[in-house]
């Protein structure tokens, strides 16, 4: 029965967000306060009967209920805990059901945090949310069903793809979907400022807030995605340039460009069209990706299933949404009122100059990733855009964003002093210089990533340059610097954090250059010299899991004789599946790893291993994660907070705080 | 039960609407959030200036814009509206919600399915179990104890039933281990080997048949599948002496006499089947299908190059048969390519449940 319950809501959920998509909107226009209200509740509503109709499929995944079409194709009764419950997206139909559950948990939080917010404004809003969420759930309904019966129930199910077996799988799809659905609201109150007319710096300050926070989710969604790559599918690299991933890589470069824009309107009433544009882009990026990851067009891990049916049903939500608001944009946009002007040199000018090299970036990204898909269902020719393309254009355009990200914080708002600025950043320069020359004397090695390593040093320390100024510059004890850090807004350090990341994962890449890579067959004794450290190879032993068998290679890590960790990378081989897996054997040394993967097993006995030492790699991930920090840091921003008013009134008459 | 649940959810859905409506009539907003941003921004400029992120006068020019921008923000109130359009919405809400809500879901859900969590269907009584899960628990306990032999003969024939030869094999092996290797249970073990390989003989299946063959001589099916094997490993002249002497030693009316015939004829040797039909009635079930299956793999390659309504009406109940609907339903629609639309072909669908 309870299965039965999930899909009645999910049903009724469809029939309620065509009434939110309606009724709000009817509202706005006759100008009635009470339908526009109705948007609140509904909104809430919504949300509660999808993620009852989550739950109730999450509760056929852990008993097993294999008189669910989904559950026998995804899952197995053997398989952990952990691996029932992410099972629940690890698949097609799943995977959109939670799509949805995000886009209504979005609805219901600005339906219940945003009351400071005109109520036209959100009554469309939310409208503009529900027509959204009522093409998936259609899409969901007649062509991804999760809640179809069987009659006849198998006694076991095909489990799950053992690629998908992992820790990885059940935290990276929440994570990248609260991300790409996030953009959801900032184009839903796009649409919404065009329809009401009514787009100002009040508009960028409500919708600031859920920009960064699918931003924070977005950052973290690729990272995690990039490090389940790394460890999962055994090649050691991180980053494929993988249509896929350029998929969420596209909304994330619009969305830092949406950012950045949108504290221009908010501040300075500016790059208002711009900003409006920015917001429908990104979510449009973010249905492209769902659109190639979910129509088959595309193989790979993510396709989990190719139904042509469901690719046009997807492509149709696309035009859809992508046309209609772009007509809307098109149609409205002329009526906005121009904002304030500003100098060239200023902190707003920097920021058009950081979205123009951000949007350029991703219509290269754009280009690289469409273009062969294009041309193959034209010329039916197979053309492969890999690394090399996107090296070329894609490292060049991003390397002066940043040369000059550290200088944009550095300017004032309006009008700028880009002599003063440079000068305070000497300290920066100084450093990436000696860095460079540390790197080129020690470790010698290829000159792009000394040239990388510099930049990355001035990055960090361009980035707290700013912040340091302001708590040093003039002078002070340090208990008078610790009051001004304190005192600065959460939002400064939060930049300073954030672009700070960039900088740490710019050094884990550039330090790539002096890994070291092995292909060899290994057998029990051997010892391979390793960059600075030694490997011995252990017995090969075979030890069965819960649903799989595996063969594994221990093996110690010795650095002058001593073991300073150990390894066990392994092959693992899925009976219900009938596949094998790669279980890379990781160790983080500092902020290196050691990296081994195997593959075949000879017949001699030996197997064939990759063998890596990754110098600073673990900085790739860190960096990502400091970003995603200093987002956190500037959403707790009281002034970006909920109720903004109230709090900032309040603040007025103690400033130093 | 569950028309009460849905009854309830639906009702709470439709009040989440209804609502915001029941209170008094509101009037919009208005100015109030353009005046509270503009102090918030006042705060922050101060802020700024204070903390020397922005000198004084630029501080003062961005006070006066922010000033402007309030006196440029929307001046008009909005009229009150009357409750009609409320009143109109609510009915629709109310008629809609429901129907579509109920319409959709019993196109698409199965009302009368109830939850089968694997653990319960596994502890059911067993009057109560579906198939799967007797054959499961039967499984787990021969899992837990394999000497019961009982367990196995049972095992064996739901495998043979469900067309798992492989684990009908195992099965075999084990009743063997336990009830010592009776010619009877080496035949069938032997069988269920052949119907595993694809109708091939295996070292292991004609062990089995040798070895039943020693134990007792007179049987004459181990002969039949040793001179099957010799005919596979390509030992024409074995093959066709051992078809042709177990002819001589069985009865006239034996009811694979036919078939053996034929595999005579096939290897060049002199006599012909009378009739394939008894033949095929009269084997094991193992071989009956595998020699059904070769007669429709004849039928369907004869069919591709035409043939008559009746001809493709057996295939497609051949494939019915032998439980593959999806080659049935191929066959069913190659069949109205050939023959165009036809009343018949209608009929034979509905009748095999295989859609229109």
């Amino acid at each position: 029965m309870i299965t039965e319950i999930g899909h009645y809501a999910l049903v009724l959920a469809l029939a309620l967000a065509l009434v939110q998509s309606t009724a709000p909107l009817w509202g706005v226009w006759r100008g009635d306060a009470a339908l526009m209200a109705t948007a609140r509740p509904v909104a809430v509503m919504q949300f509660l009967l999808i993620a009852l109709a989550f739950a109730a499929l999450t509760h056929a995944y852990l008993t097993s209920d294999f008189s669910l079409l989904n559950v026998v194709e995804n899952s197995h009764s053997a398989k952990p805990l952990i691996y029932k419950i992410s099972g629940v997206w690890g698949n097609h139909e799943g995977s959109m059901l939670l799509w949805v559950l995000i886009l209504a948990l979005f609805g219901a939080l600005v339906a219940l945090g945003s009351r400071a917010m005109p109520e036209d404004l959100a009554a469309a809003t939310l409208a503009v949310q529900a027509w959204i969420g009522a093409a998936f759930l259609f899409f969901i309904l007649l062509t991804s069903n999760p809640f179809l019966r069987l009659a006849q129930p198998p006694i076991e199910g095909n489990d799950l793809n053992p690629i998908l077996q992992d820790l990885g799988l059940a935290i990276h799809p929440p994570l990248l979907y609260l991300g790409y659905v996030g953009f959801s609201i900032t184009f839903s109150f796009a649409a919404a400022a065009l329809i009401c007319g009514r787009i100002d710096a009040s508009w960028a300050r409500f919708v600031r807030p859920w920009t960064l926070l699918a931003w924070i989710f977005l950052t973290l969604g690729i990272a995690m995605g990039s490090y389940w790559a790394y460890y999962t599918l055994g090649w050691g690299g991180f980053w494929f340039w993988d249509p896929v991933e350029n998929a969420s890589l596209m909304p994330w470069l619009a969305g830092t460009a949406l950012l950045h824009t949108a504290a221009v309107m908010e501040k300075r009433d500016a790059l208002k069209i711009w900003t409006i544009f920015l917001a429908i882009l990104a979510f449009s990026l973010s249905l492209l990706g769902t659109f190639l990851v979910r129509s088959g067009v595309l193989t790979s891990v993510h396709a989990f299933a190719n139904d042509p049916a469901r690719g046009v049903f997807i492509l149709a939500i696309l035009v859809f949404f992508i046309g209609g608001s772009l007509a809307l944009f098109a149609w409205r946009a002329s009526r906005l009122r121009p904002g304030g002007i500003f100098a060239p040199v200023s902190r707003e000018g920097a920021l058009v100059l950081n979205n123009l090299l951000l949007t350029t970036c991703c219509a290269t990204v754009f280009v690289g990733t469409l273009y062969p898909l294009a041309l193959e269902s034209i010329a039916g020719e197979k053309i492969s855009v890999g690394a090399p393309f996107f090296n070329l254009t894609f490292g060049p355009i991003f390397a002066p964003i940043m040369l000059v990200m550290p200088l944009g914080q550095m300017l004032a708002w309006k009008r700028g002093d880009l002599l003063g600025a440079a000068q305070r950043l000497m300290v920066a320069v100084a450093a990436g210089f000696a860095v460079a020359l540390l790197f080129g004397a020690m470790r010698g090695g290829p000159v792009l990533s000394i040239v990388g390593v510099a930049i990355a040093a001035y990055l960090v320390i361009g980035s707290f340059a700013e912040v340091y100024g302001r708590i040093i510059g003039h002078g002070a004890t340090a208990g008078v610097a610790l009051a001004r850090a304190l005192g600065l807004p959460r939002s400064a350090w939060g930049t300073a954090f954030a672009h700070a990341g960039v900088g740490v994962t710019l050094f884990g890449l550039a330090a790539t250059g002096w890994g070291v890579e092995r292909v060899q067959a290994v057998k029990p004794g051997d010892r391979i010299a390793l960059g600075p450290y030694q490997l011995v190879v252990g017995e090969i032993v075979k030890r069965p899991g819960p649903n799989f068998e595996a063969t594994i290679a221990p093996m110690e890590i010795r650095s002058g004789g001593m073991v300073v960790a150990t390894i066990e990378p392994a092959r693992r081989f899925y009976p219900s599946r009938q596949m094998p897996t790669t279980e890379a054997g990781i160790s983080t040394l500092g902020f290196g790893q050691v990296y081994v993967s195997l593959s075949e097993q000879n017949p001699d006995g030996s197997l064939d291993a990759r063998l890596y030492w990754k110098p600073w790699v673990a900085l790739i991930w860190i960096g990502a994660l400091l970003m995603a920090f200093g987002g956190g840091l500037s959403l707790s921003d009281r002034r970006l907070r909920i109720g903004v008013a109230r709090r900032a009134r309040a603040s007025a008459a103690q400033p130093a705080e | 039960m569950i028309w009460v649940v849905f009854a309830t959810m639906t009702g709470a859905a439709v009040l989440a609407f209804l609502w915001p409506l029941a209170g008094k009539p509101r009037v919009a907003p208005g100015r109030r959030v353009e005046v509270n941003l503009y102090h918030a921004e006042l705060a922050d400029i101060e802020r700024d200036v204070t903390r020397g992120l922005m000198t004084v006068d630029d501080g003062e020019a961005a006070r006066t814009e922010a000033a402007r921008r309030l006196l440029g923000a929307t001046t008009e109130e909005p009229a009150p509206v009357g409750r009609q359009g409320a009143k109109i919405a609510s009915l629709l809400v109310i008629l809609a919600v429901p129907l579509l809500t109920v319409g959709l879901y019993l196109r698409l859900g199965a009302p009368d399915y109830v939850d089968m969590p694997l653990q319960a269907r596994l502890q059911a009584a067993p009057a109560n179990m579906d198939m799967a899960a007797a054959l499961a628990r039967i499984e787990a306990h021969l899992a837990q104890e394999p000497d019961d032999a009982r367990g196995w003969e049972i095992v064996a024939q739901v495998y043979v039933g469900l067309g798992r030869a492989g684990d009908a094999a195992r099965a075999y092996r084990n009743l063997i281990r336990l009830q010592g290797a009776s010619p009877d249970l080496l035949i069938t073990l032997g069988q269920s080997l052949i119907f595993a390989n694809e109708g091939r003989v295996s070292a292991e299946a004609q062990a089995a048949f040798e070895k039943a063959l020693a134990a007792e001589p007179g049987r004459l099916e181990p002969r039949f599948y040793l001179a099957l094997a010799a005919e596979q490993q390509g030992d024409k002249a074995r093959a066709l002496d051992g078809f042709t002497r177990l002819l001589a030693d069985a009865p006239p009316d034996a009811a694979f006499a036919p078939m053996v015939r034929e595999r005579i004829a096939k290897l060049g040797g002199e006599a012909a089947a009378p009739s394939q039909g008894t033949a095929i009635a009269a084997l094991a079930p193992a071989e009956r299908e595998a020699a059904i299956r070769s007669m429709v793999e004849g039928l369907a390659a004869r069919l591709a190059s035409g043939g008559n309504l009746e001809e493709w009406s057996r295939l497609v109940r051949a494939y019915t048969v032998l439980r593959e609907p999806e080659k049935a339903r191929a066959a069913l629609a190659e069949a109205r390519k050939a023959l165009g639309a036809d009343a018949a072909l209608d009929a034979l669908a509905r009748e095999l449940g295989l859609g229109g």
